[in-house]
């Protein structure tokens, strides 16, 4: 990449913008999924049992818990990717386009 | 510390053989002794339809495979749904789908934690790496990690971290193909490696990563649809009520209710983070996954890959727990599936089922879908194995062509003719390798290795990934002893540990010089403190060349201008 186009792009306070704005919200996102999943995984270290409360007939909380872990990742993903293809994509867009 | 909170729940004497050092990770790989079964004609003749399909599309992709762009990243011209299907593929191998369900059929919930943990790397990847990884590379991981570094030292430490990760997942995956075909086909173990063998070069060589992609979707698919129908048989014998499907599990189970809640699969919370870290960060260092991310046009459809791979990976791993729970409730019961005693009628639910209990998930096919279905789940088996060690022996040979022959010996000074045909002779010597070491390894505990596989990337290449994308900073000097030193780190303390000391190597139990089964949670910051330190020492004009290149990186990983697009 030309000297020239780093520069102009750089300069662009729409890349300030972007790269500040994406990594915050990845950053965001990722210290979500890992309180979720460390938090889960220090549940069942330091107090297993609690995983066991019964709370519909035999069906533990630790059920529906962990399902709900395995749907959360892929809502996460769903929150980033649906932001990253209109928002960051457009702001992008507009960056590339001013650089011609 | 260790294995205070261990005794949560009664240990019956099958949750203690389950409970072997290294069986954290040991459900992804098949081990222990089986018997070779009766020869099983309809699974046979339906594998034969899989392999015929897909020789016919490796004949295909041959045609259109050209360019080096063609051969390793399948021209650039995947579609994110169709690389999300792959992603799922190369993650969901044929030991996982039968080690998982195992696990929910001995341990309950246990085999739920042990999914999750697989799964919760996605997200992460997606949010902090995969846009970067496509902007910046272009066939392997050691491009972006040596983008603005010195070529020839960190291709190197990229293909070391990458050929040692490959070898010992290979390893694990065709001694598991051999017991597995012994399973289900009644074929000799030595015939079914290498039959595993010849096909996968078959695939890499003539049809490249075109030919390993859709084998690998084919394969996904194939599984879903399976898994999805036994899953459903399961569902419908309750009418949808899952309690009362919970209800009869409890009940027929020996545990009884111990089957809801955690038991002994995490030790301890040192184990239980590390064995987080090595899941979550391993598979952020993957060279065969990784190398996926370079066969879509843009960073969009990266991150599309990622989106739909997580959908699918989840969906799966919940089908995982249904059919586990379904063999438990339809098995159990069932003395047809056992090993009866000398009286002829008493078994142990959890440890005589014919053909062990990695067999679980294949014996439910049969109850839920009869003989038929039964031929089809085992194919559907063997197909797995085949797209995962064809996957794996394309990235091994990407690394040894593209990093090593191209960049470290011929400094760059190479065409793409003779680079694709040394990618295809690494590929044939791989193969080799692996039938050979399948075969060698037969007898061995080799559960310890897709751990090992796991915590090497996660050490090795993980750091120096994230870092030369994120940090300025970053040096070859401190990038190679960093990388190395988590590489070095992770493995001796794999083979001082519990797993390889005392079960492999045959030490006293207790004596192992190393107390945890994973190394991650020590081998991962010390691979990034190694980094940052010796990174900041470096006070040499390299090191204030390669910080003064880190703009133009990150413009380019930011934005995707200059990133390598789609050539068709």
């Amino acid at each position: 990449m030309q000297r020239e186009l780093t520069t102009k792009i750089r300069n662009n306070p729409k890349f300030a913008e972007l790269t500040s704005k994406r990594t915050a919200f990845g950053w965001t996102l990722s210290i979500v999924m890992l309180v979720i999943y460390y938090g889960f995984i220090l549940v069942v270290g330091f107090a297993p049992k609690l995983l066991g409360t019964p709370i519909f007939g035999v069906i533990t909380l630790g059920i529906p818990l962990g399902a709900a872990i395995i749907v959360s990742a892929f809502v996460l993903t769903g929150i980033y990717v649906r932001r990253a293809n209109s928002e960051f994509d457009e702001l992008n867009r507009q960056i590339i386009e001013e650089t011609k | 510390m260790k294995r205070v909170i261990a005794a949560s729940a009664a240990a019956s004497a099958a949750a203690a053989a389950l409970a072997v050092p290294g069986v954290a990770l040991a459900a992804d790989a098949i081990a222990g002794a089986v018997q070779k079964q009766a020869t099983n004609w309809t699974a046979i003749i339906m594998f034969l339809i899989f392999v015929v399909a897909t020789l016919g599309i490796t004949y295909w992709a041959a045609s259109k495979t050209k360019s080096a762009k063609d051969f390793y990243a399948a021209g650039g011209g995947i579609t994110g749904f169709q690389n999300g299907l792959a992603i799922a593929g190369d993650y969901m191998s044929a030991a996982s789908f039968l080690g998982i369900s195992a696990l929910v059929y001995t341990s309950g919930f246990d085999g739920l934690i042990y999914s999750i943990g697989f799964l919760v790397g996605w997200p992460v990847i997606l949010f902090l790496i995969a846009e970067q990884l496509r902007n910046l590379g272009k066939y392997t991981f050691a491009d972006v990690a040596s983008y603005r570094l010195q070529q020839t030292p960190i291709r190197t430490l990229a293909a070391s971290g990458s050929l040692v990760v490959v070898a010992l997942y290979l390893i694990a995956q065709m001694v598991g193909a051999g017991k597995l075909i012994q399973l289900l086909f009644g074929l000799q173990y030595n015939y079914a490696v290498i039959l595993v063998g010849v096909l996968m070069v078959m695939y890499v060589t003539f049809g490249g990563m075109l030919a390993t992609t859709w084998v690998q979707i084919i394969k996904a698919v194939l599984l879903l649809s399976g898994a999805s129908f036994m899953a459903l048989m399961v569902l419908v014998t309750y009418n949808f009520n899952f309690a009362a499907l919970f209800q009869a599990a409890v009940e027929i189970h020996p545990k009884h209710l111990a089957i809801m809640e955690p038991g002994t699969l995490v030790k301890d919370p040192v184990s239980a983070i590390s064995l987080g870290i090595a899941l979550m960060f391993g598979t952020a260092g993957l060279p065969h996954i990784l190398m996926r991310f370079f066969t879509v046009a843009d960073a969009k459809e990266a991150r599309k890959s990622v989106f739909y791979a997580t959908g699918f990976i989840g969906y799966f791993y919940i089908l995982t727990f249904i059919i586990g729970f379904g063999a438990i409730v339809l098995l159990m019961n069932d003395p047809s599936y056992f090993k009866l005693g000398a009286d002829g009628v008493t078994y142990d639910k959890l440890k005589d089922m014919i053909g062990g209990n990695n067999m679980g998930a294949i014996h439910l096919s049969k109850a839920v879908g009869g003989d038929l279905f039964m031929g089809f789940i085992s194919a559907v088996a063997f197909a797995t194995i085949l797209a995962v060690v064809s996957g794996l022996t394309l990235a091994g040979a990407s690394a040894v062509s593209h990093d090593l022959y191209a960049s470290v010996f011929r400094r760059g000074r190479v065409n793409e003719v003779q680079e694709i045909r040394v990618s295809k002779m690494a590929t044939v010597v791989l193969g080799v390798l692996a039938m050979v070491l399948g075969i060698a390894f037969e007898q061995q505990n080799i559960a310890f290795m897709v751990g090992l596989a796991f915590a090497i990337a996660a050490s090795a290449n993980f750091p120096i990934i994230v870092m030369s994308m994120f940090w300025k900073k970053l040096t070859t000097r401190g990038a190679l002893i960093g990388g190395f030193l988590g590489l070095i780190s992770a493995t001796v303390m794999v083979i001082l540990g519990p797993t390889v000391w005392e079960s492999v190597l045959g030490n006293v139990k207790g004596s192992a010089p190393f107390p945890y089964d994973n190394p991650a949670i020590f081998s991962v910051p010390l691979a990034f403190i190694g980094t940052w330190l010796f990174s900041i020492m470096d006070k040499s004009q390299n090191a204030a060349d390669e910080e003064a290149a880190f703009e133009a990186q990150y413009i380019r990983s930011q934005t995707g201008l200059g990133a390598e697009g789609a050539s068709h």
